[in-house]
């Protein structure tokens, strides 16, 4: 994704601030420029489902806001004066230096000054997250690694049952709290401790303390979270599982399930009947609904477009596909998947559902998913993308939901797509949002 | 490419404008005071100020975001920020603003145009100067845009992006104005030069000398507030031009058409209204803008003065102070006692200092995003914080870039009952104090007389329910050590520079 881009989907390396805002009492210190922190903020955390700053985001996140002075003679220095500054000031226990272009480009050894910081017992660790980088998603990485390398000890004892979460980016999914916490419910359902490591109650610091001695690692997104599960494998001998798909509905959610328990040989009858009392009652509302799919949605477009995170795309296209009868039109990914990651993706949609495939375009570019849907000889579609595809589903006549940044046509508290439950609210959102649109 | 040509073969290859000097440099304007307002305005006068560093401080704002503020809701041009793709990060707010705005003018809802040049690694080691030369051809190809603006960015001035160049053989190939905007990040601490830099890039890239003029027309320099102008201006014959949010090429390049060049706030648009009056003979209203009693009856004697205003300004004065008096006085009843504190950025907070302190409050202070001991008119009459002082009397000041820490701390010594906050990342910060905190989204709200009695009512309710305030006060402990709330608020503050 090189080339210009019109109204991105993805920020940069140091949007990773959010991921670091969302560890329970962690404090995003940015050696950057004085706009990067609020711009970020802005557009994964407030025009973006309006989530807000929480406890150390947003106006809160100390910074170095480099002038021309650092820039000429170098910001080390400032940066230690900030760094001494924050720790007197901000009330926290983990802190997280992350850097932007400015320091990066003219030489700072930011690594250097934060070791001098960590050999001090201050627990505070550096994240190279210069914007030129590339996109949040990796920068997710990138922070991740970086609290794994340079704080976390291997584990006296293995905690079984015990399973770190790797899964919905915070912020840029703005679903990300509401999806860990009801990921967090079903594996306590068939008797797992997910350790969401982000989130209201993860734990903060001492959760993160706790990651080397979990029993596996638990994968679920396409590739972001991979390469820590690979350094955790590395350093700990952590196994991992990869569930590419964010499981939503009733197929996905049990078979994903069933995967896990297998994994984590706790496929005793417990875990059985809990699946089957969640599929009892997502069957319940699934026949209810019925009466409305069945009697009213005959007006309605039966073609889906996503544009958004490849395992949102390819989760919402199972879902649709599988159980909601409607039929994939043309789908976009936007998260720029590494290379290595790209034939699986490809794969998944090709086979979305028996005799039913879908085919993709990688990018992030309004005008190249404009108009590829304008070349389709194709019915109106319904679009799962961000509030920028309002306009080309409105010029096609079809309908629009925003599940995926930037949203700034929707609220989003705790709104979850992970799941049973996370199906049915897809489909309660999408046809509330028509129903409301129509009259 | 085009035969819809909007220059000249002639003004292509004129001498170009070198960029906007930062705001430290060419005004003397600084970040770090703690004081009163009286002892600012006097060392403002005498040019004996001088700038207080931090050592520590929290993410502020860059130059960048104010100048694509403005540029991307002109309706038909085109924003290129040249950076790395996290730049873009406000991006989905100003299409918010595009969207909404076009949703209450009754304009069609579209998105708003923006691009960037997504730079890399790779670019920054090798250059991207064609890059954004396609980047700009790109982006013509998809709008047919009346105008282009190019956004520097801190990766592109490092590294040492030749812009200029680009941008005029990208103008000579598209026979529209492309315009290069020198708003990098690091240049500057006060992130109002991004205004100036856009307002350059407008000044001397679209607009154009007047063929005709309007004297009846004044230019209202603003953001996207509703258009409260028309109310006070049309009892005068004047009509308002608001810009530039939401405004067309073709309107910014007949700015020079106008009577006069107003501003809703003198920090906004000092560039714009002294270069429109250097370069154009618009006349700029200098005084300060219209709100609170004593500074719209001057401002409206003053554009009186300066267009062809019909109609006599001392009986409409005397008009519209008489619609508003009984229902002033029963707001001035309802606030007596209130202590109240403003935190924005000047001058606009200068007029919410008058505006409570006409609505009959106790104002205990204020703070400010930073402090301009001048304009670029150089007009003493245009001093806004002189004003507050002349009329209002002195009061406790401090100048801080969005430091919400140092705020925050001020604010719990000076224990006020209500605060005016009109910077987002700091209403939540100063509401945990527990304190009902009114954000001031529409700047025009308060504006002129009937302002007074629109911004009331408004705080009026909001002051008779803070219970989201007081939820978070209770459940939402500000992320600060007690070690900190025990200093002074000026604790951080360094000795003038």
């Amino acid at each position: 994704m090189t080339s210009v881009l019109e109204l991105p989907t993805h920020f940069c390396a140091l949007g990773a601030q959010q991921s670091v805002a969302a560890i329970e009492r962690a404090i995003p210190i940015l050696h950057a420029g004085p706009g990067c922190g609020y711009k970020l903020h802005t557009g994964l955390g407030g025009f973006n489902g309006y989530q807000g700053g929480g406890y150390s985001g947003g106006g809160s996140m100390p910074c170095t806001n480099t002038g021309e002075q650092e820039v000429v003679f170098g910001g080390e220095d400032r940066l230690r004066s900030v760094l001494e500054g924050a720790l007197k000031v901000m009330d926290g226990d983990l802190f997280v230096v992350l850097t932007g272009c400015t320091s990066e480009l003219v030489g700072d050894d930011t690594g250097h000054v934060v070791a001098e910081f960590r050999s001090r017992g201050v627990p505070v660790v550096y994240a190279a997250t210069g914007g030129f980088r590339g996109s949040n998603l990796l920068g997710h990485d990138i922070v991740a690694n970086a609290i794994v390398d340079q704080l976390l000890e291997p584990a006296a004892q293995i905690v079984p049952s015990l399973v770190n979460v790797w899964s919905s980016v915070p912020y840029h999914d703005p679903f990300w709290a509401g999806n860990l916490a009801a990921i967090r419910e079903l594996l306590a359902g068939i008797g797992l401790e997910a350790n969401v490591l982000f989130g209201p109650n993860s734990g903060g610091l001492a959760a993160w303390r706790r990651v080397p001695a979990a029993q596996f690692n638990l994968v679920l997104s396409s590739w972001p979270g991979v390469s820590v599960a690979r350094n955790l494998q590395r350093r700990f001998g952590t196994p991992w599982l990869h569930q590419p798909t964010l499981p939503i509905g009733g197929i996905e959610t049990s078979r994903f399930l069933r995967a896990i328990t297998e994994f984590a040989g706790v496929a005793d009858s417990r875990a059985a009947r809990f699946i089957e009392a969640q599929e009892r009652a997502f069957h319940y509302y699934f026949e209810r609904a019925a009466d409305f799919f069945l009697e009213f949605r005959w007006d309605l477009p039966s073609r889906f477009v996503t544009v958004s995170n490849s395992w949102y795309g390819i989760g919402i296209s199972r879902l649709l596909a599988n159980e909601f009868g409607l039929l994939p039109s043309h789908q976009f990914v936007t998260d720029d998947p590494p290379e290595e990651f790209r034939p699986a993706i490809v794969k998944a949609y090709r086979e979305i559902a028996p005799e039913i495939s879908a085919e993709v375009t990688f990018s992030q570019d309004c005008e190249t998913i404009r108009h590829t849907l304008r070349e389709l000889d194709a019915p109106a579609p319904i679009v799962f993308g961000s509030t920028s595809d309002r306009d080309i589903a409105r010029e096609l006549g079809g309908c629009h939901l925003s599940i995926a940044t930037p949203i700034s046509d929707r609220l989003v508290v705790n709104g979850s797509y992970f799941g049973y439950q996370g199906g049915l609210r897809l489909i309660e959102d999408l046809y509330s949002s028509i129903l409301s649109a129509v009259q | 490419m085009t035969t819809d040509r909007l220059i000249s073969a002639d003004e292509l290859t004129a001498p170009r404008e070198p960029g906007v000097a930062i705001r430290e440099r060419r005004l003397g304007s600084i970040t770090g005071y703690h004081g009163t307002a009286e002892d600012l305005v006097r060392r403002s006068q005498a040019g004996t100020l001088r700038d207080r560093g931090r050592s520590f401080t929290q993410a502020g704002t860059c130059s960048s975001f104010c100048a694509t503020l403005q540029l991307s809701l002109i309706q038909d041009a085109v924003v290129i920020n040249h950076a790395p793709a996290g730049c873009a990060a406000d991006f989905p707010m100003f299409n918010l603003y595009n969207r909404y705005g076009q949703v209450k003018r009754r304009l069609e809802v579209a998105n708003a145009r923006l691009f960037t040049t997504n730079l890399t690694e790779q670019d920054t080691i090798f250059g991207a100067t064609q890059k954004l030369l396609a980047a700009i051809h790109e982006a013509y190809r998809r709008f047919q845009p009346r105008a282009i603006f190019v956004t520097a960015s801190c990766a592109s001035g490092i590294v040492g992006e030749d812009l200029e160049s680009t941008i005029e053989q990208a103008q000579a190939e598209l026979g529209v104005p492309v315009a290069s905007v020198n708003c990098e990040g690091f240049r500057s601490q006060i992130w109002a030069t991004g205004w100036d830099a856009a307002y350059n890039a407008i000044l001397h890239k679209v607009v154009r000398p007047a063929r005709a003029k309007r004297p009846e027309l004044v230019n209202i320099i603003t953001f996207i507030g509703e258009d409260y102008f028309s109310e006070l201006l049309r009892p005068l014959g004047l009509v308002p031009n608001l810009v530039v949010p939401f405004t067309t090429v073709e309107q910014l390049k007949r700015l020079s058409e106008a009577g006069a060049t107003a501003q809703m706030c003198s920090t906004l648009g000092t560039f714009l209204a002294a270069g429109l009056e250097r370069e154009f003979g618009v006349p700029e209203i200098k005084s300060p803008p219209p709100y609170g009693l004593a500074a719209t009856d001057g401002w409206l004697r003053e554009v009186a003065r300066v267009t062809a205003a019909t109609g006599s300004v001392e009986e409409v004065i005397a008009a519209e102070r008489r619609a508003i008096a009984v229902e002033l006085e029963s707001l001035r009843a309802r606030f007596a006692g209130v202590k109240a504190f403003v935190a924005a950025g000047p001058s606009h907070g200068h007029s919410f200092m008058s505006v409570l302190q006409d609505l009959g409050m106790n104002l205990v202070g204020g703070c400010m995003l930073h402090h301009d001991p001048k304009l670029d008119n150089g007009d003493p009459a245009a001093d806004t914080l002189g004003h507050v002082v002349k009329h209002y009397g002195n009061v406790r000041y401090g100048v801080c870039n969005k430091q919400s820490y140092e705020i925050v701390n001020l604010i719990r010594r000076l224990k006020p009952d209500m605060l005016v906050v009109r910077h987002p990342s700091l209403v939540v910060s100063c509401a945990k104090l527990g304190i009902p905190t009114f954000f001031v989204d529409d700047e025009h709200l308060a504006l002129g007389y009937r302002g007074l009695i629109r911004y009331g009512r408004k705080i009026s309710d909001w002051l008779r329910n803070p219970s989201i305030e007081r939820t978070l006060a209770r459940h939402a402990p500000l992320p600060y050590t007690s070690w900190w709330l025990d200093q002074a608020p000026s604790r951080f503050v360094g000795e003038e520079a």
